[in-house]
């Protein structure tokens, strides 16, 4: 396989799972703000910012904070790289570049994702906000499902690659802020607002009945960083993440022969991960440690660009 | 409107049922509802659009994509015209291949005085760069694009040879698989000879011009300039129906005059390449220095016999619009045959006595620069204003040479879907003709474009023309009409529908 093309099959992969990513950070932060019994208002637009890390960029465009404003920067704002549309253009232009790799159905999952866009210059209603944020999650779901009924070879692993060191990044940008920036000052912890932004997480990753099945204690949020953080059997959790990256690793070794830098690293991750309880995380400092995974997972990606001659 | 015009289904002008032979296709249209009609146009192009099945417009933001129109009502050639066609096709491709290894070998054509020597080696498409190179096997024009245009019966012309890197085939797969879904009637009607080998045939050809010694399964890959080029999805389409890389020049590297790509496991030499990057760009130690599509030491590997290039560098000599007045002469000087394919009468400006014509005669012809393409640099006299007009005639007297002229031909039409329901509109067609080391063959089909515009000639996409379907019937049409017009095959089983059961009109 061409090297440019290994290179923008991993970052399509990195790019829609990023605008899937910000899709449902956006889904659940209406609903915190509209929907819950306590309305949190421009705190969880603020969080939302913050999670991916764009709070100056959006400082920048001289916007006060606001549902309105807030979505629109992380939904269809061109000028802003971190919005579903760039990401989704980013990710479309991947995939055009390697045509030839990607199946029908994959490609027409990507147009169709990035056509849900097109001539849209506003946000709307929060109804539509959420049609559209619901759109791009069923693109992403189609997407990945036409990538799980593709040849399984290097044009799969390497998506699945890129896939994988977002969805790390992500669950652990989620976490990290969800948990230190979110409660208003004064607020109790395990108060309304509190168990509304716990639900939140789960309902971000899309795990609020997996809590339910794997915890019978109600909302604890321990337990919810416990499921984010150490259970393998969450797809978005941090530790099935690493596991799914040293899989792919090892598929993509045993076709190619190209075995280096990057196994090593994850390899090592994984095994440190396996013996991580997340009860001694949070009592060491959870902030420290989702701080120094993000930085590791960034080694990572670096090693896996080396490792594989992307251009 | 101006006159009328042969009709590709309907007939001669004045004619108000279907030629007989496409007396089904005929009373499809009549029985099909506009609105029907439309439906499956629309659910065409939403499925185009979803696939991206786009060109890029050039002059636009680079986000600009657009689908090529695709019209519903195909374009039909019955078996004897597209025999005829067809034969004639290959023996102009022949020659423009002999013609090739000529002009950059002996350059007998120019010794026996068949065509003036400045004309093509005072031309801008002539590589001086080529002259002592030959090809793998002699093949130069692998893939040959012939647009053609039919003004009655039995008249086609050719419009123009591209032997460069002509465009379009991925259409004519597409647009085939959208009537096959869409009209599926259609082809239980008429018996259609397939298209979808194209790819097949493509690499096989691709594969018996690897340079000699190769081995038994070279390596083939595709050369884009990358997805902001217009025939961006061709190059990918055909890449992925070949099975084969789709390289940018990044991916290629040349060391020792051996050309290689990289990949994620090394190195891995490269035997074949179809390039869809215009000789200019294509090695920057040679042509333009600018350039960065091109691969450097390319042509040094082309000339040391170490990869076969298609079509191959210094082609555009033979698709000139000044060469292509003299094409009967080519064809007869290496075919020793009569020309079988006409070309439209031309007069060369460069030529006092057809400038002074054409001069006189502005209103009524096409005058096209000899270099230009895709419908620009052009003027269509009858249509022009009269600022174009003296514009043009001000251009021709400053430097003639860049000019032909053409008569304006009345350009057969075809049933298009207009706003107020199907209407005739100018069509012309390009076959794909495919050169390898074992001949000359012609895929049965082709590329229709048509003008949208009522009257309009220009059918370029880039112009706003569309595209349809162009079916070849295969032989035995009639013996099928005839005996199973009314019977439907399910499942290998064959069910006679209606009352009467007798087995044709036999």
């Amino acid at each position: 396989m061409l090297s440019r093309t290994a290179s923008s099959l991993y970052w399509l992969g990195r790019y829609f799972e990023r605008a899937d990513f910000i899709a449902r950070l956006v889904e659940a932060t209406v609903r915190l703000d509209v929907l819950s019994s306590q309305p949190s208002g421009d705190a969880a637009w603020a969080s939302a910012l913050a999670v991916t890390e764009t709070d100056e960029a959006f400082a920048a465009t001289g916007v006060g904070i606001g549902q309105r404003d807030v979505v629109r920067f992380l939904t269809l704002d061109s000028s802003h790289p971190g919005s579903i549309v760039r990401c989704l253009d980013m990710a479309r232009n991947n995939a055009k570049a390697v045509r030839t790799a990607l199946t029908r159905e994959a490609w027409t999952a990507i147009n169709r994702a990035w056509l849900l866009f097109e001539n849209r210059a506003t946000p709307g209603s929060t109804t539509s906000q959420l049609n559209l944020v619901e759109a791009v999650k069923n693109e992403t779901r189609g997407f990945e499902g036409a990538v799980h009924r593709m040849l399984r070879n290097q044009t799969t692993w390497f998506i699945r690659l890129g896939q994988a060191v977002e969805r790390a990044d992500n669950t652990a940008r989620l976490l990290d802020v969800k948990y230190h920036i979110l409660l208003p000052e004064g607020e109790r912890l395990g108060g309304a607002i509190d168990r509304d932004q716990w639900t939140t997480i789960l309902q971000t990753v899309s795990a609020v009945t997996a809590y339910r099945w794997l915890y019978n204690d109600g909302l604890r949020p321990a337990d919810v960083i416990d499921l984010l953080l150490a259970r393998s059997e969450l797809p978005r959790s941090l530790a099935a993440s690493v596991e799914e990256t040293v899989d792919v690793l090892n598929l993509l070794a045993k076709r190619t022969g190209n075995h280096g830098e990057a196994d090593r690293m994850a390899r090592m991750r994984a095994s440190r991960m396996a013996k991580t309880r997340s009860g001694e995380v949070i009592a060491s400092g959870l902030h420290q440690y989702l701080q120094a995974f993000i930085a590791e997972n960034a080694l990572l990606h670096g090693a896996i660009g080396r490792q594989f001659k992307f251009l | 409107m101006g006159k009328q015009a042969f009709d590709e289904i309907m007939g001669t002008p004045g004619d108000t049922t279907a030629r007989p032979e496409l007396a089904a296709l005929g009373k499809w249209i009549e029985d099909t509802p506009d609105a029907e009609l439309r439906r499956r146009q629309e659910a065409a192009e939403t499925t185009f659009r979803q696939l991206g099945i786009t060109f890029a417009v050039y002059g636009e933001n680079e986000a600009a994509e657009r689908i090529i129109p695709f019209d519903i009502v195909p374009r039909v050639f019955l078996h004897d015209e597209w025999t005829r066609l067809s034969d004639g096709l290959v023996q102009r491709v022949e020659a423009i291949n002999a013609f090739l290894d000529d002009i950059y070998g002996e350059r007998r054509i120019l010794k026996e005085g068949i065509l003036p020597e400045d004309l093509v080696l005072g031309n801008a498409q002539f590589r001086p760069e080529i002259a002592g190179i030959r090809p793998p096997h002699g093949v130069w024009a692998h893939i040959c694009g012939i647009d053609l245009v039919r003004t009655g019966p039995d008249d086609f012309f050719v419009l123009e040879d591209n032997a460069r890197t002509p465009s379009g085939v991925s259409y004519m797969l597409e647009n085939r698989e959208a009537m096959l879904r869409l009209c599926p009637e259609l082809f239980r009607e008429f018996r259609v000879a397939a298209v979808d080998s194209y790819p097949d045939l493509l690499l096989e050809t691709m594969k018996s011009v690897a340079p000699h010694g190769t081995g038994s399964n070279p390596t083939c890959v595709l050369l884009t300039p990358g997805h902001y080029n217009s025939a961006y999805y061709e190059h990918s389409f055909l890449a992925d129906s070949m099975g084969i890389e789709l390289v940018e020049a990044a991916d290629l590297v040349v060391d020792d005059d051996v050309v290689w790509m990289r990949t994620i496991a090394g190195r891995v030499k490269v035997d074949v390449i179809y390039r869809r990057i215009d000789d200019d760009y294509l090695d920057p130690l040679v042509f333009r220095p600018d350039s960065a599509l091109g691969v450097p030491g390319l042509i040094a590997a082309y000339a040391a016999g170490n990869v076969a290039i298609m079509n191959a560098p210094g082609n555009g000599i033979a698709d000139d619009k000044a060469i292509y007045s003299y094409m009967p002469d080519i064809v007869k000087f290496y075919s020793g045959g009569e020309c079988k394919l006409r070309n439209v009468e031309t007069w060369r400006c460069r030529e006092p006595q057809a400038l002074k014509y054409v001069l006189d005669n502005l209103e009524d012809v096409v005058v096209k620069l000899v270099d230009g393409s895709g419908g620009y640099g052009m003027l269509v006299g009858p249509t022009a204003s009269k600022q174009e007009i003296e514009d043009f005639r001000a251009a021709l007297i400053a430097e003639p040479h860049r000019y032909i002229a053409q008569p304006t031909l009345a350009l057969s039409t075809v049933p298009t879907m207009a706003k107020g329901g199907l209407s005739p509109r100018h069509v012309d067609f390009r076959p794909f003709v495919l050169s390898g080391s074992k001949g000359v063959q012609v895929v049965p089909g082709g590329l229709t474009r048509v003008a949208l515009k009522e009257g309009s000639l220009v059918v370029n996409s880039s112009q706003g023309g569309g595209t349809k379907d162009s079916f070849v019937l295969m032989a035995d049409q009639s013996q099928r009409m005839n005996a199973g017009g009314m019977s439907q095959t399910m499942g290998g089983m064959t069910q006679t529908s209606g009352a009467q059961t007798s087995g044709g009109n036999s």
